[in-house]
Formats: structure tokens, sequence, C-alpha cells
């Protein structure tokens, strides 16, 4: 993957006038039940710009639902979320204009070529046929897919499909971006690539991630953490302290006390 | 608990913006009509085989009296040309929706759904762009008819494209709200007998409702009742340039509650809600 160059141009959507202080996802008191079954019980956390907080949990955990909420696919029964402030069941065209999101499953259309899937995003926000062009080429660019642009999408590798995914989320220049296990499936190398390409994001462009994964390795030292299990939060704050109030030496060891879990050797739960 | 601190001052999307996202939407969904190449043909061949086939056996069978907007004898050929027009619509309609259901399944939907701007707006824009591949079908469907002599008056073939227009936008939204409905590709089948075939037979599409009166009084009102009958008839007038009154009003109707019904249906706390979370698993 090559270096993506910092983004020059100021973001469409202005996040208000004082974005420090204002948490890029704020997420309070949120619960959600499907008929009996509670998947998320009183969550709350915030993520804010120019951060990444790792969403830590195991199958089941509640992190999908999560996401489902925080992008509006479901209605949110009770609790509150906002992005830049922006409250998601109140304004959630200012809220999801700031927002870009890789689900788990993807969601790219097949048939259509690398471009024309981005052009399509691009719309979809409103922007003009002539800026996503101009856009478009650009990130396709920056993912190093520049020479595939007409190809069409089923002939890529899962790596590079994520990667599209990644450039498409970011078409639209959001603030805040989502990505519900973006490395699931992928071999080493595209795995590495799609992390460096998101802490990138972070360092250079400031745009604040969360990041949902069971996988250890694709957290670092400065990181946010998020321990979600069975549809709670168990810890959150930065990775020393989560770890320092579990008495453990690493995250892995830290996970496995709070949840109860057993880690895998290769680092994931 | 964190404390959230909003600021609900919308800007707003400008009509350039909304403007935008329809046209990327019929777009898209364009591109994925020329690529689906055996889609277009068997949208064609379909009511070609009724053209070709099915109204030259019954040409002698079945007599048309003159009735409107017809001013004279008419072939069955002639006659049966608007319900098939409808019938590319109703099934395009559940093509369009059989597509959403197979979009969902695999993740498409969210593309959509996520997007800012309104939702029902969104919906609309679906619902349009499919409208719009089934006038495709339909006009190279009047072109070959054309071509068998089935020839409407040349202004026909414009005064009919608000019919056209309107007819699609109502199956597509009827297709839309079925496919809310069902949870798996697999059950769609169903759909095929349960509601195209009943709609289309029971329908002035083949025969005159006054024929089907003389052989079956209640099947003459649920053909009546049928929202496709009036569908026909509005594209079977329009084609003359003329307006049925009654269609129109029946399918403006029927338009508006099956379209607000479709986009309630995948509000995501009445619809989504039901499938499960956007990961599957997480």
């Amino acid at each position: 993957m090559t270096s993506p160059a910092p983004i020059a141009e100021p973001h469409d959507a202005a996040p208000g006038p004082d974005p420090a202080a204002v948490p890029a996802l704020a997420i309070d008191g949120v619960s959600h039940a499907y008929g009996p079954r509670r998947a998320l019980m009183d969550v709350s956390f915030n993520v804010q710009p120019a951060s990444l907080t790792a969403l830590l949990g195991l199958n089941g955990a509640g992190k999908s639902t999560l996401f489902s909420l925080v992008t509006r696919l479901f209605g949110i029964q009770s609790g509150r979320v906002a992005i830049f402030g922006h409250d998601i069941s109140k304004s959630p065209g200012e809220a999801l204009r700031l927002l870009g999101v890789v689900f788990q499953p993807r969601t790219l259309d097949l048939d259509l070529s690398l471009t024309q899937n981005l052009l399509y995003h691009a719309a979809l926000h409103g922007i003009s046929r002539r800026e996503a062009a101009a856009r478009s080429a650009e990130l396709l660019g920056r993912i190093g897919l520049e020479e595939r642009a007409g190809s069409k999408v089923r002939d890529l590798s899962g790596g590079q499909m994520r990667r599209l995914e990644i450039a498409r989320a970011l078409l639209h220049r959001p603030r805040l971006l989502l990505l519900d296990e973006p490395t699931v499936g992928l071999d080493v190398k595209a795995r590495a690539d799609i992390i460096s390409h998101v802490r990138q994001l972070v360092t250079e462009q400031g745009i604040g991630v969360l990041w949902a994964t069971h996988l250890f390795d694709e957290i670092n030292a400065g990181d946010d953490l998020v321990v979600l299990h069975q549809g709670k939060v168990l810890a959150k704050g930065p990775m020393s302290r989560v770890i320092a109030e579990a008495g453990a030496q690493d995250v892995n060891t830290a996970f496995m006390r709070l949840t109860g879990a057993q880690v895998m050797p290769g680092g994931g739960a | 608990m964190s404390s959230i601190t909003t600021r609900d001052t919308p800007r707003g999307f400008s009509v350039q913006e909304y403007l935008t996202c329809l046209t990327g939407i019929v777009w898209r969904e364009g591109l994925r009509f020329l690529h689906q190449r055996e889609r277009f043909v068997s949208a064609l061949v379909r009511p070609l085989v009724w053209l070709f086939i099915f109204a030259a056996g019954f040409r002698q069978v079945l007599g048309i009296s003159i009735i409107p907007p017809y001013e004279t004898y008419i072939l069955y050929e002639v006659y049966i040309a608007p319900g098939l027009m409808a019938m590319i619509q109703l099934f395009n309609g559940m093509q369009s929706s059989l597509s959403m259901v197979y979009d969902r399944e695999m993740g498409n939907m969210r593309t959509l759904l996520v997007s800012p701007l309104p939702r029902g707006f969104l919906l609309f824009c679906k619902l349009l762009a499919g409208t719009a591949v089934s006038l495709l079908q339909v006009y190279a469907f009047l072109l070959i008819a054309w071509l068998w002599d089935i020839t409407p008056p040349p202004q026909g073939y414009l005064t009919v494209l608000p019919a056209l227009v309107l007819s699609g936008l109502m199956l597509g939204s009827l297709g839309m709200l079925i496919s809310s409905g069902i949870k798996q590709l697999e059950n769609f089948a169903g759909v095929m007998n349960f509601v195209i075939f009943p709609m289309f037979f029971a329908s002035s599409a083949l025969y005159p409702l006054w024929r089907v009166q003389e052989g079956s009084p209640y099947l003459y009102y649920l053909c009546e009742a049928n929202p496709f009958t009036h569908a026909v008839e509005l594209i079977r007038f329009a084609l003359y340039g003329q307006i049925n009154w009654i269609s129109l009003a029946v399918v403006a109707a029927c338009t508006i509650v099956f379209m607000v019904g479709a986009i309630l249906a995948y509000d995501p706390s009445r619809g989504l809600a039901r499938r499960g979370p956007a990961g599957g698993e997480g």
C-alpha cells in the first residue's frame, strides 16, 4: 500500500465552534434488545478526534449491534449517540455526514468497477460528479489501486477490497471512521497494510477511529480500549490504565481476566 | 457515564445534493441492468412470447368489441399490448425487489442506508431508478411491437410516458413493500406464485372485463379491485392519448399507499431490526 498523503482541503462538514471540546463519537447509556434478548446494556464511552479506540469483544459481545446503532441502521431504543455533537436520532443527516464506515461483511458492488463504486458512494453523499471523480482518482492512487480503477471489484483480492472499502468510507471526508473487524479473513501482509493505513489517517488527518476487533495484535500502547462483553462495558480508557486496573501485564491477560475468555496463542480472543 | 454535548443545527441538503443523489442511484441501477444482459433479454422475451405465440393463437378465439379507448375493431395483439407493457413493469418491480433482498443479504443496502440524506428520499430514488429501467424495457418492447404492426398513434408514445412512470412506481413500491417482509432470498419464489400470476391473470391485461363478467361476476369484481387492472387501463388509455380518470386515481392512491408502506417497512426499528445486526455476529 502506498503512503497516504495528508488531505489538505478542509472537511466538508464543519464540526462546530470548538471541535477539540466535542468527542468524535459519544455513546451515552445505550441499551438495545432483540425481543427478550438484551444485546447492549447501558453502554457509554467516547472516541476522541485524532485517536484510535479499539472496541474489544468476543463474537456476540454486541460490537456489530453497536455499529448498527451508530450508523442508524437500527433505531436507538434507549440512550444517546452523537457524532461531533450531532445526535444520531435528532440530526441523522448531520451526524452521518461526518461518519465513514466499513462494515464487517463486504458491501461493495462486485459487478461495478472500482471507480463506479466510489462514484456511487459519492452520489449518495451529494458530491458532484466532477468532484467525486477527482477524489476517487486521488484515493485510488493513495491505496495503490489506480491501475485497477476500471476493473470489476470481483477481480480484486480480499485485501484490495478492504482497502477500497476504506477508501470509499473516506471519500466524503468524514471526521470519524468506524471499522467493524476490517481485517477478518485477510492474510498477515494485508492486515498489516490496513492497520498501518488507518493509523496514518489518525495521525495525519486527525480522524477519530473506532476499530472493533478481537485480535490483540492490532492494538498499540497509545490506543484507547473499550472492552465489551455480553453487551456490557467492562473496562475503558487508555490501554495502560485498562491493563493496570485489571492487574495484568499485557492486554491479552487483562482481557482474559476481565471476561474470563481463553486467549488464542496468536493473540486473538 | 459520559455526558453528550449536542449541537443540533442542521445544515440541511441543497437541491443540487438531492439531484446528485437521485442521478447517482438511477445511474447505478442502469449500470447494473446493462451488466445483466440476460435480464434485459428475458424481460423482453416474456412479453414477446405472449405477443407472438399466445396472441396469434387466440386471435381467432377471442373477439374484441369496440371498447374505449379503441374507436374501431382491433386485433387481439393490439388489445393485449398495453397489458404486456404493464406486465413488463410488474416483473421489473418484482425483479427490483428481488435485487433489494439480494442487496440486503449481501450487505449492499447498508451503503444506501448510511447515506446522510433522508432515508425516505433514498428509497424513493431507488423506486424511481427501478421505474427508469422498466421504461427502457417497455420502449424496447414497443419498438418490436411496432414492427409487428402494433402501431398506436405517434403521440401515444409520448402520452403513455407519465402513465408508465406512475404505474412503474406503483408496482415498484409494491415489490419493495413485499421485499421488506421477505427474510430470505429463497422465499422469493413464493412471491412469484402468490403475487405476480394472480395479479396478472385477474386483470384486464389479457381479456376485457366485460367478458370476465359474463363468465363470473365475482371474478369481475376481483379484477376491478386489482390495482394491476387499473395500471393496464391507465397505460391503454394513455397510449391512445386519453386519460382513464378512475384508473389514474386508483393507481395514484395505490402508489402512495404502497410507497409509504415500503418506506415505513424499511424504517430501522420496524424493518432491519428484525433481521439482526450489521456485522451479524459481533
